[in-house]
């Protein structure tokens, strides 16, 4: 069984982000990048269902231009067997990357897709559903536990109330969340193995989807501060604050 | 025009969310249509026909949408989809499950999680843990959109619109719910609480949630908790509050034990006010709240619930 995971290159998630003084979007000139940390979830995933005998083969694909090589060679150190690079220097928006990775689907025939449920950067919690969608696959979104058995896989999902579990035809899509697992680090020698694995790179031009951008970014702001407020002596005097300053307790 | 609501529910009740979600649809404009898609959800049907400012509820209840599938309840929404200009869910786990695979199915993109509508076609969102925040411009002709309900207040339940019964069954067929495993609370839910309070990995294990619970119960509040106390299994992932976990605006935040990394405080910080009560005077959580106490939360603690 083959196993396709799809990673994005995104600001380090200790990073913290500044908006541009133009107001046109973030600043991400200098800054620190890394692959998005549910996207790693998801290479563990894979390469864990490897390592217990449920899949053959793990395939890393990464949407952007050459810089996101240094995510795919990440996700080889770690165990994936190759990599694809979609190469396109757009800004692309969920829709076009998952049409993208509908024709990766078609052309590699994976039975399990497994992807972050959403980047750090633009929190759209979207591109694993859609993707769903065009291929007409199930979806186990949100995963905490993942469970081939025969020809299904079993999700169980962190959803508001709880826990769930589904049965989903495979093939199928699955979505991580942070429980899932503990992703590994990259051994030195896996590294340098990594450097060697196949990665082959494709124009996301010549897969003749039309990607134009659905929307239009009018502004970038930072967010309304909060000011630090006081620092308070005892438990009395909190009580005594929020009863009669703060009102918010009777 | 007129806008598609998916209502949030549990066959039972509707939830307090969708009052938010009509909120903002309002702002979008034109009429606004609830549907309701379950299995024996009539009940949810009538409290949906009574939010003020719809104009019709629609009642798809069947088998197929018991557990609200995403293949089944994507498929069903795109078939209605053709007479609304705006498609809007709550952003919870619902909505974020089946509706980018509606957005793909009628292809056009999604906006997720808005905090204000500046116009039909304009809103706006925080992107980066709410370290930055967005207006983006749809050029859909059909506008697929999630609502994060602490950026609208809820409307009133004064409405009396009338239900309809809709006899469309989609179901996709390949997938089907095994179990669930829900915490059950008598407690406020997270998301509609006015008061919250969360324990961090300062609490060192689950047993000493226990001490939250006595000053919950006084303020009625409900209780939550940092990535780091789910992650190290204290408590369930459902009270995971932060980026990726419930967000959350009460009238009354009280973090315990919580450092206040950049994920958590994306997940609180629009709360009207915000409590920090941590040992370490440097934690970051003392730069967002608006009262903080430096102190053993194994002692602030028994000493507040004595106190409220």
């Amino acid at each position: 069984m083959k196993i396709l995971v799809p990673i994005k290159r995104v600001i380090d998630y200790n990073v913290k982000v500044r908006v541009k003084p133009d107001n046109s979007n973030v600043d991400l000139a200098n800054v620190k990048m890394a692959i998005n940390p549910f996207c790693e979830i998801a290479v563990e995933e894979a390469i864990r269902l490897k390592e217990a005998g449920v899949a053959s083969e793990v395939v890393a694909v990464s949407i952007g231009d050459k810089s996101c090589q240094e995510q795919l060679r990440t996700a080889l150190a770690l165990g994936a067997d190759r990599a694809i690079q979609i190469d396109t220097s757009e800004n692309l928006d969920a829709l076009n990357i998952a049409k993208l990775l509908q024709k990766v689907v078609e052309e590699e025939q994976p039975k399990l897709v497994i992807l972050g449920k959403q980047s750090i950067d633009s929190d759209n919690n979207q591109t694993g559903q859609m993707l769903a969608a065009l291929t007409n696959m199930p979806q186990g979104t949100f995963a905490s536990i993942v469970k081939v058995e025969g020809d299904k896989v079993n999700v169980t999902r962190e959803i508001d109330g709880g826990l769930q579990t589904l049965a989903l035809n495979l093939p199928a899509i699955v979505t991580t969340d942070l429980r899932l697992n503990e992703p590994r680090y990259a051994s030195l020698p896996n590294i340098m193995k990594a450097k060697r694995k196949p990665l082959d790179v494709k124009q996301a031009a010549d897969f003749g989807i039309d990607l134009s951008p659905r929307s239009t970014l009018l502004k970038v702001t930072p967010p309304a501060t909060r000011q630090a407020g006081v620092v308070v002596e005892s438990i009395d005097e909190l009580v005594e604050k929020l009863k009669n300053e703060a009102k918010v307790i009777s | 025009m007129s806008v598609l609501v998916y209502a949030e529910h549990d066959n039972e009740n509707l939830k307090a969310e969708t009052l938010k979600t009509v909120a903002a649809a309002q702002a979008m404009g034109g009429d606004i249509t609830i549907l309701v898609a379950g299995h024996n959800c009539q009940a949810v049907a009538e409290q949906a026909g009574k939010v003020s400012g719809v104009s019709n509820v629609l009642l798809a209840d069947n088998a197929a949408y018991e557990h609200q599938l995403a293949e089944n309840v994507s498929l069903l929404v795109k078939e209605l989809a053709a007479d609304y200009e705006h498609i809007v869910a709550t952003a919870l786990t619902t909505g974020k499950n089946f509706m980018p695979r509606v957005a793909a199915l009628l292809d056009v993109a999604q906006i997720s999680d808005i905090i204000a509508v500046e116009s039909s076609d304009t809103f706006v969102r925080p992107i980066y843990a709410g370290n930055a925040i967005a207006t983006v411009q749809s050029l859909d002709s059909k506008k697929v959109i999630t609502v994060r309900t602490t950026g609208f207040d809820a409307v009133a339940t004064d409405g009396s619109a009338e239900v309809v019964s809709i006899d469309t069954v989609t179901d996709a067929g390949t997938s089907s719910y095994v179990s669930e495993e829900l915490t059950v609370s008598e407690r406020p839910d997270l998301g509609a609480a006015s008061v919250v309070i969360s324990g961090g990995r300062g609490m060192q294990n689950g047993d000493n949630f226990k001490l939250l619970e006595g000053i919950a119960d006084k303020l009625g509040a409900a209780i939550g908790a940092s990535r780091a106390a789910v992650d190290a299994g204290f408590v369930p992932n459902d009270m995971q509050v932060g980026q990726t976990g419930k967000i959350v605006a009460p009238d009354l935040y009280i973090a315990v034990g919580i450092s206040g990394a950049i994920q958590h405080l994306a997940g609180m910080k629009d709360s009207k006010v915000i409590v920090a009560i941590n040992k370490d005077p440097e934690a970051p959580i003392f730069q967002v709240a608006d009262y903080g106490i430096v102190a053993d939360l194994f002692e602030a603690l028994p000493e507040l619930e004595t106190k409220l």
